[in-house]
C-alpha cells in the first residue's frame, strides 16, 4: 500500500481503470498516510474518512458498470478550505466561519464529484487566503514536509504540503497573488494559476474577485494538466467565466518539445537580489532550454517595479468589500457585546473576535485606499498601473511565447521569520503578482535544489491569456530534463517523514 | 511621511465595522504607515491619460436566458444563520432606544 501513495495521479488512474487496484484501496492508502503523518504536517483542517470511502466505492461501482466519468475517475483529491462543500464545513482558515456548513457545492467541487474523484478532506490556508506561509491560519500553520521548521508557502500551504507529504496525489488551490505557485516552489511540487476565468470561481470564498483564480496542485506537470482539464470550463454561475474552451492541457503536457519556442527572460525578475541558489538554478534551466533548441530572449517590463504596490492596494480594496458579508447575520459567528446591543455593535464585536490580525490590517488598508481623499492617489492609481503592467506583458509576448523567472526570491523560510514584517512577507510575491494583475496563466515547476540549503526551488513560466497549454508543454519538458540530470523526481529528494 | 494617525485607524476600523483595542490601534498605525508609504509611489508611475483596468480580461455585459432554475430553499438559505425566526434572518435592533 505504501507505494500506492507515491504514484502519480495518472499512474493511479491507469491502475484503477484497468481494475488492478480499486479507488477504495487508493483512497484508504491516502487516509492511512494522513493518520500517520498529518499530526506533524497539519495539512488538513477537516477529514471525514467515511464519506471519502463512500465516494471511492461509488467510483468503483461506476467503473464496474462501464460508466466512464473522467480520465481521473477514482483518483482521490484534497480541496482547499475556501471552496464550499455540502458534506464538510468550510472555514477559509478563519474563526468567523468556524463550523460553517455551506448549503451548496462550489462548481469545481461539483466537477470533481462528477469526475468520480473522492474528496479526502479540506486543506489549511492563511485566513481568507491572506498570507504566504499559513502562519495566518486561525487553526495553526501547516509544515513544509522538507523541513518541519519551515513554511510550506501560502496561502495554499495545506494543499502544497498535502501533495508533498504524499497524503493526496492532487489538490485544489486558489491563487490571488501566488497562493498556488509560491507553495509549489517551496515544496518541490507543481502549481498552476490558469487564465483568469478558465476555472469557475462560483463557491470560492472571494478574496479579491478581479485577481482570484482556482487551479491545480500536483506532484508533476501531467497530473496538473489532467486536473485542469477536469475543473476548467464555462459556468453560467460565474459572470467572469470564459465562454470558450482552452483545449486539452493533457495533450500539451505530453508533447515534450520546446524546439523553436521563444523564452523571454524578464530583466526585472532575472535573479538579481534573489537567493544565490535560486538564481543559479534559474540560469541552468535557461541553458537547458537553449541547448534543446529553444530561443532565449530578454524582455523588459519596467512597470513591474510598481506591481507589488498596486497589488497591495487593489487586493485590500476588493477584500474590504468582499469581507463585508461576514456581518453576523447570514452565516458564521455572532458575538453579543452586552444586553440590547444594536446590530452595528454586534457586527463590530463579531468582526473583532472573528478576524485575525492580517485580515483586519488588510480590511482597514482597503477601506483607506477606497476612502474619499485617498481614492485617486491609491486605488485609482493602482488601477492605472494595472494597465501599464498589461502593456508590459503585451510588449514582452510580442518577442516571446513564454516568459520565465524564478517563482520566488528564496527557498522556504523558517516560521516566525517574517510574521511581524508585512512588507518582507509581501515581497515573496514579487514574481507571481504581475500575472494576477494581468489575468494571464502561470505555472511553477520544480527547478532543482538550492546548493546552500538543499531545499526546492521553482521556475515560473507565464503565457498570454488563454495560452495555458504552452505552460504545460514547456513545463513538462523542463520537468523531464531535470529528472534526467538529477536521476529522480525532485519530490523524491524530500526526507522521509516520521510515521506515527 | 504617512498621514496614518491613530485617529484615522479608529475611524477606518469604525467604517469597516471592526472594534479595535488600543493596542491594535497602536500596532496598525505603525504597520499601515509603513505599508502606505511603500505603496504611495504608484501615483508616480502614471499620468492623467493612463486608462484604468478594473478587470484583467475585458468582457461585455454577460447575460443568460431568463429561466427559473433550482435555487436554495428558504431553510437552506437560513441554515448557517446565527439566529432566525419565521423563515427570516433575525438580528438585533438597528437603532438605539434613545
Amino acid at each position: 500500500m505504501t507505494d500506492l501513495i507515491r504514484k502519480t495521479a495518472s499512474e493511479l488512474a491507469a491502475l484503477i481503470s484497468s481494475g488492478e487496484v480499486s479507488s477504495v484501496e487508493v483512497t484508504r492508502a491516502h487516509l492511512d498516510r494522513s493518520e500517520a503523518v498529518d499530526g506533524a504536517v497539519h495539512s488538513y483542517l477537516y477529514q471525514n474518512p467515511e464519506s471519502s470511502l463512500i465516494a471511492a466505492a461509488e467510483a468503483d461501482r461506476a467503473r464496474a458498470a462501464g460508466e466512464v466519468s473522467s480520465p481521473l475517475a477514482g483518483v482521490p483529491i484534497a480541496v482547499k478550505d475556501n471552496l464550499t462543500t455540502t458534506d464538510a464545513p468550510t472555514t477559509s482558515g478563519s474563526k468567523i466561519l468556524e463550523g460553517w456548513q455551506p448549503p451548496y457545492d462550489a462548481t469545481v467541487v461539483k466537477k470533481l464529484r462528477a469526475a468520480g474523484m473522492p474528496i479526502l478532506g479540506k486543506t489549511n490556508l492563511d485566513e481568507f487566503a491572506m498570507g504566504s506561509s499559513t502562519e495566518f491560519s486561525a487553526y495553526g500553520p501547516s509544515k513544509n514536509p522538507w523541513d518541519l521548521t519551515r513554511i510550506p508557502g501560502g496561502s495554499g500551504g495545506g494543499s502544497s504540503s498535502v501533495v508533498a507529504s504524499f497524503q493526496a496525489p492532487l489538490a485544489i488551490g486558489s491563487d490571488t497573488g501566488g497562493s498556488i505557485r509560491f507553495p509549489g516552489a517551496v515544496t518541490g511540487t507543481v502549481g498552476t494559476k490558469p487564465t483568469y476565468g478558465a476555472v469557475s470561481r462560483y463557491g470560492l470564498v472571494a478574496l479579491a474577485s478581479s485577481l482570484d483564480q482556482i487551479g491545480p496542485v500536483a506532484r508533476n506537470v501531467l497530473d496538473a494538466a489532467m486536473l485542469q482539464d477536469v475543473i476548467a470550463g464555462h459556468d453560467p454561475h460565474d459572470s467572469t467565466s470564459l465562454p470558450e474552451s482552452l483545449g486539452s492541457m493533457t495533450a500539451a503536457a505530453k508533447k515534450l518539445d520546446v524546439k523553436g519556442m521563444r523564452f523571454g527572460v524578464i530583466n526585472q525578475l532575472a535573479g538579481e537580489g534573489f537567493q544565490p541558489g535560486v538564481a543559479a538554478r534559474f540560469k541552468e534551466s535557461l541553458n537547458l532550454l537553449s541547448a534543446a533548441g529553444a530561443e532565449i530572449v530578454e524582455v523588459d517590463c519596467p512597470s513591474f517595479e510598481y506591481a507589488i504596490a498596486a497589488y497591495y492596494l487593489i487586493l485590500p480594496a476588493e477584500a474590504s468589500s468582499n469581507l463585508a458579508k461576514f456581518d453576523s447575520v447570514r452565516f458564521g459567528m455572532r458575538v453579543e457585546p452586552g444586553e440590547n446591543a444594536t446590530i452595528e455593535r454586534v457586527m463590530a464585536a463579531t468582526r473583532e473576535a472573528g478576524f485575525g490580525p492580517e485580515v483586519k490590517r488588510r480590511i482597514i488598508l482597503g477601506t483607506y485606499a477606497l476612502s474619499s481623499g485617498s481614492y485617486d492617489k491609491f486605488y485609482g492609481a493602482a488601477l492605472k498601473v494595472r494597465t501599464l503592467i498589461q502593456r508590459d506583458f503585451d510588449a514582452a509576448f510580442a518577442k516571446a511565447d513564454i516568459l520565465v523567472s524564478p517563482t520566488a526570491p528564496t527557498t522556504a523560510f523558517k516560521f516566525g521569520e517574517k510574521i511581524d514584517d508585512p512588507i518582507a512577507m509581501y515581497l515573496n510575491d514579487i514574481a507571481t503578482i504581475p500575472a494576477n494583475l494581468a489575468g494571464i496563466p502561470g505555472i511553477s515547476v520544480p527547478n532543482g535544489l538550492a546548493e546552500e540549503d538543499s531545499l526546492p526551488v521553482g521556475i515560473q513560466l507565464l503565457a498570454p491569456a488563454r495560452e495555458d497549454a504552452r505552460l504545460y508543454q514547456a513545463g513538462a519538458w523542463l520537468e523531464r530534463a531535470h529528472e534526467e540530470i538529477w536521476g529522480k523526481r525532485m519530490i523524491d529528494f524530500a526526507p522521509e517523514l516520521e510515521v506515527k | 511621511m504617512s498621514e496614518i494617525t491613530p485617529e484615522l485607524v479608529r475611524h477606518l476600523a469604525g467604517l469597516a465595522r471592526i472594534l479595535v483595542s488600543d493596542e491594535e490601534v497602536e500596532q496598525f498605525t505603525k504597520q499601515l504607515s509603513v505599508i502606505a508609504d511603500s505603496v504611495a509611489h504608484v501615483s508616480k508611475a502614471i499620468d492623467a491619460d493612463t486608462p484604468s483596468t478594473s478587470h484583467p480580461i475585458a468582457m461585455a455585459n454577460v447575460f443568460r436566458e431568463d429561466v427559473v432554475e433550482p435555487s436554495l430553499s428558504q431553510a437552506e438559505a437560513l441554515s448557517g444563520a446565527p439566529d432566525s425566526a419565521e423563515g427570516r434572518f433575525k438580528v438585533n435592533a438597528i437603532l438605539d432606544e434613545e
